[in-house]
């Protein structure tokens, strides 16, 4: 979906603002946020790719003026309402009405430093043949997706040239939505500055994103 | 005016997060040490300096330059440092007549296991919405004039490779040992917004 999250190439944000010397946190409350977040995705009640659809679907003058840690809570809170684990009347009273569904999957303390270790690989094995090689010509997919995709809208319709072959990777766009993880080619696609911006595009400019198989048909 | 990049808010947030906080615990579905552990972690075992010690090797070791060029994430985990947000690796090299940039568009996505987790401006929309379309621009937004000649090579991470941009070594460094190097690399230059900094600077 082309939702506020689909930055690349908008207008109108001003320049980046450096804080120097920026601490990790800003405040107490963005570390619980940040430790709520992680907690609760080792529940499996979602995967990492329905979070990220879950803050995309936020309403976008929230999105785009929220802080980033207010993104990842509001987006958890809309995730543990949907999951059923906490309930929008259940926040707002501050105080428990069901049982928790899954607290034997709690993260207990002393395996944060496993699961942080451990991570979430997303390649898969059982690949066939990739459907491109390095060096090919590709045209990205175009039209409007109503779910989850990671093709920026910026590079819709546009030429590029396979410049990388990344592996066999878990397929967002299906993951997200809770239809299977459907492991599919990741490619990097390389495009000119001219191919995505024409004439505004700066000189001596190329920007690569890592593009799933079924963006791409040969050009 | 500039709207965003207001984490240091304390909003309804600071309240959200502690009322979901008690009832998550209240539901035994969180445990706040692991809350505690995972502050920990981020605020100070993992951070630039992590990363700073790979460019270093890079800079010094011509044997484990080329194993990152071969095998990023498992080279990168032979030095210790892998998992969350690091998990697929890439390192992009910087040199002559080359510059490169890393930008998540869609999200955040940024190497947590190498360099931490990102900065606010790196999260913001004024760098998301533009390391894409001027490049340039934003590299003089972080004080950087790059020359006409040298092409700029913008990743953008839309998928679960995480890059690391390894910097080109400042001149005058022959006789810097691994750490005196690592002094010498920024977060900023790891992302591809600044360079490593002179060591007479």
């Amino acid at each position: 979906m082309n939702g506020p999250h689909d930055l690349g190439g908008r207008a109108g944000f001003g320049p980046v603002v450096v804080e120097q010397d920026e601490p990790v946190f800003h405040a107490d409350w963005e570390g619980r946020a940040l430790g709520l977040t992680l907690c609760a995705g080792v529940l499996g009640h979602w995967n990492l790719d329905a979070s990220r659809h879950a803050r995309e679907s936020l309403p976008p003058a929230f999105y785009l003026s929220a802080s980033y840690y207010d993104i990842w809570l509001t987006a958890l809170e809309a995730l543990l309402a949907t999951h059923g684990e906490v309930s929008e009347r259940e926040r707002a009273s501050g105080r428990m009405e069901t049982p928790g569904l899954r607290p034997e999957r709690k993260l207990d303390a002393d395996a944060v430093f496993a699961v942080l270790s451990k991570g979430g690989p997303v390649d898969r094995s059982g690949a066939g043949p990739a459907a491109f090689a390095v060096g090919d010509r590709v045209r990205l997919r175009r039209g409007l997706v109503r779910g989850h995709t990671r093709l920026p809208s910026y590079a819709m319709g546009r030429t590029g040239v396979v410049t990388g072959i990344r592996g066999f990777h878990v397929y967002p766009d299906s993951n997200a939505h809770f239809e299977g993880e459907a492991p599919c080619w990741l490619y990097g696609v390389t495009f000119t500055g001219e191919e995505l911006w024409g004439s505004g595009a700066e000189p001596g400019t190329e920007i690569t994103i890592d593009a799933f198989e079924p963006y791409l048909t040969h050009a | 005016m500039h709207d965003h990049a207001h984490d240091n808010e304390l909003s309804d947030a600071e309240a959200r997060t502690r009322a979901l906080e008690t009832i998550l615990v209240e539901k035994g579905l969180v445990d706040p040490a692991a809350i505690d552990a995972i502050i920990e972690t981020y605020a100070e075992k993992v951070g630039p300096r992590t990363g700073a010690q790979v460019v270093a090797r890079a800079w010094t070791d011509p044997d484990f330059a080329s194993a990152l060029r071969e095998d990023a994430t498992a080279t990168i985990a032979g030095m210790g440092f892998f998992g969350r947000q690091a998990e697929h690796m890439e390192v992009v090299w910087n040199g002559e007549g080359v510059h490169n940039l890393v930008v998540c568009t869609l999200c955040s996505c940024y190497p947590w296991a190498v360099l931490g987790l990102p900065p606010v401006w790196y999260k913001s929309p004024p760098y998301r919405a533009r390391a894409v379309s001027e490049p340039r621009a934003v590299l003089r937004d972080f004080g950087v004039e790059l020359p006409e000649e040298t092409r700029v090579r913008v990743w953008d991470s839309t998928a679960e490779v995480r890059y690391l941009v390894i910097p080109e070594r400042p001149a005058g460094t022959e006789g810097l040992d691994e750490a005196a190097l690592a002094a010498l690399v920024t977060r900023e230059s790891m992302i591809g917004t600044g360079l490593a900094r002179d060591p007479d600077a």
